[in-house]
């Protein structure tokens, strides 16, 4: 009896740690959406968001370059990654069980875990050194090599989700492989991708450790992708560990504006996959 | 002629979507490639040397790395140690115990976590963080400062502020894994053991002994992304390279060295010094990956032979 009531208190115990650790994690999540809330609403103004960086000593002045900037590099990211992670997905997908393709996945598993300041350091030794110059196309660089198996895992997972019957109807009327794939299996998809290219933006675009050496910062307005060029990340970086109480202040507006953006990029991303479930339950 | 038009075409798409496939397959290669091509100079300089001296003295052109490796390593494992009870309990809660209505905010929310930014987390490290761990620091009893783990000065920054943000950003990782692997435990597992009349923990406790090979494997991986993890750290361990067991103490890591002196570096012996220093982190990370996913697979793979075998039971059952 004693012991069954034992059994009964450890179950009881334990049930309940586990709902504590769920809050324990909850309180961090709280605090810095909090805090990133409350010190950088107060700085983030429309001068924040569309004066340049003020000279070393003076008040004000905002991120405008920096947010252009951040635009451009993780733009320039996507240009490079999107097609390589779709077009090497969908060779995972058609051809899955080749050789090739388990060495493809295994090789976008491995790049996916690579730590993102040795993309970097990769980076500034095929697109900075053989030019001696810092540039946003090196940024870019780094920032797509970082999408690319993001982009091509999840191209190849919708692919497979497509009913095989859509595939082989196209064959069936007399199409090619390729016109099958590109007509039918990847337009049934392509919501799907373009979300997981959504999902990969929001990741890249928070992205600092790669682009401390390859876009490198600048304090001027620039839109040159042969130049350095300034980002939200880096800037709000370079801010945060100057000992100045004015940058600090818009380093927390730049982390809110940061913060913003990646938000609505997974919420986006969030209710299309459900809008998506939705539909392809009700069919 | 329709044939042949056919398999030209087929050969051209394969061909093609192929060479896009084989480029991911060089670009990872290319990366080993070029880290061990860049770093050189230091690699025939120290040799083994550098990973076994303690002094990293730019100016006098004395490149030590142990502390960074040390750094890098005790603190991703402090990581594991706070972050792996609590990911596990958010696993369980979620796929075991919540109502179903809850489970969508909550997964939501630890992905959230995720989501964030790693300068966020540096920023709120270094005015929010830092400060609780300074004031925990300075209300530190004499007697326990006596302790190693605990001497050293109350700054703030140093290895538990590290340790504290890195539990923080690993928990989402390893907890979305083991709530992927406790998913694919059979229910019949689960009910096996209640029907023997067992409690919800010890129903529990046999899922979690059936995916255990699985729960490795994420607990790894969370282990792999702190290794690597670089901007929260960088802007909260102190940037003080020594080899240290007080978590009061500021250190440094590989990641962090690389960021703080990467364009500091003039010389070419410091540049390729860094360079090898993220060729290693790559292969650590490499490595600590590859045997995590062997975990999460081994257990993926054991789920499938069981389910197929399923059906000829039940037929024999309403036969």
């Amino acid at each position: 009896m004693i012991r069954d009531r034992y059994r009964r208190l450890l179950s009881h115990v334990i049930v309940g740690l586990c709902g504590l650790s769920v809050l324990v994690a909850l309180v961090p999540l709280a605090l810095i959406l909090f805090y990133v809330l409350s010190q950088g609403v107060s700085s983030l103004n429309w001068a924040f968001l569309t004066r340049m960086p003020a000279p070393v000593g003076e008040p004000g002045g905002g991120m405008a370059n920096a947010i252009v900037g951040s635009l451009i590099v993780s733009g320039l990211g996507a240009i490079f990654a999107i097609p390589i992670g779709i077009i090497s997905g969908i060779y995972a997908a058609e051809y899955a069980g080749t050789r090739l393709a388990n060495a493809v996945r295994f090789a976008a598993d491995t790049l996916n875990g690579v730590p993102s300041i040795v993309i970097g350091v990769f980076a500034y030794g095929i697109a900075v050194l053989p030019f001696r110059q810092f540039s946003a196309l090196a940024g870019g660089v780094a920032l797509g090599i970082m999408m690319v198996p993001l982009i091509m895992r999840t191209t190849e997972e919708l692919l497979r989700l497509v009913p095989t019957s859509l595939k082989e109807g196209a064959l069936a009327l007399g199409a090619t492989r390729a016109r099958a794939v590109f007509t039918v299996v990847l337009p049934a998809a392509l919501p799907g991708i373009l979300t997981g290219i959504l999902l990969a933006l929001a990741r890249i675009a928070g992205e600092t450790a790669p682009l401390l050496f390859t876009a490198f910062n600048n304090r001027y307005f620039s839109t040159d992708i042969r130049q350095p060029i300034s980002t939200l990340t880096v800037q709000v970086y370079t801010y945060a560990i100057a000992p100045n109480e004015d940058w600090h202040r818009q380093a927390w507006a730049g982390a809110l504006t940061l913060v913003a953006i990646v938000l609505t990029c997974s919420l986006l991303a969030r209710i299309a996959t459900a809008r998506m479930e939705k539909l392809q339950r009700g069919s | 002629m329709l044939l042949s038009k056919a398999r030209t075409d087929e050969f051209f798409f394969r061909g093609i979507t192929g060479a896009f496939a084989l480029l991911v397959i060089i670009g990872v290669v290319a990366i080993g490639v070029e880290l061990v091509r860049e770093s050189r100079l230091s690699i025939q300089e120290f040799g083994w040397q550098f990973w076994q001296t303690d002094t990293w003295n730019p100016v006098a052109g004395q490149f030590g790395a142990r502390p960074f490796i040390w750094g890098t390593l005790y603190s991703s494992l402090l990581a594991l140690l706070i972050s792996t009870p609590i990911a596990l309990g958010i696993a369980i809660f979620i796929s075991e115990l919540c109502p179903a209505w809850m489970r969508w905010p909550l997964v939501f929310l630890t992905e959230l976590l995720a989501a964030i930014p790693s300068i966020v987390y540096g920023l709120w490290g270094i005015f929010v963080l830092v400060p609780f761990v300074r004031s925990l620091e300075v209300a530190t009893p004499e007697w326990m400062r006596a302790i190693p783990l605990f001497s050293g000065p109350p700054l703030g920054v140093g290895m538990l502020a590290a340790a504290l943000i890195l539990s923080i950003m690993v928990i989402p990782f390893s907890s979305s894994v083991a709530r992927e692997v406790l998913k694919a435990v059979p229910q019949a597992q689960r009910e096996g053991a209640y029907a023997l009349g067992a409690t919800r923990w010890e129903a529990i406790r046999m899922a979690l002994f059936y995916a255990r090979t699985g729960i490795v494997g994420a607990v790894m991986l969370g282990f792999g992304r702190a290794l690597g993890e670089t901007m929260a750290v960088t802007m909260v361990i102190g940037n003080s390279p020594q080899i240290n067991w007080s978590l009061y103490k500021p250190q440094y890591t590989m990641a962090a060295v690389i960021a703080n002196e990467f364009t500091e570096a003039t010389d070419d012996l410091h540049l390729h010094a860094l360079i090898e220093i993220g060729m290693v982190l790559f292969i650590i990370t490499l490595i600590v990956n590859m045997i995590s996913r062997m975990f999460i697979w081994s257990m993926a793979r054991q789920r499938k032979p069981r389910a197929a075998a399923a059906p000829p039971v039940a037929a024999k059952a309403t036969a």
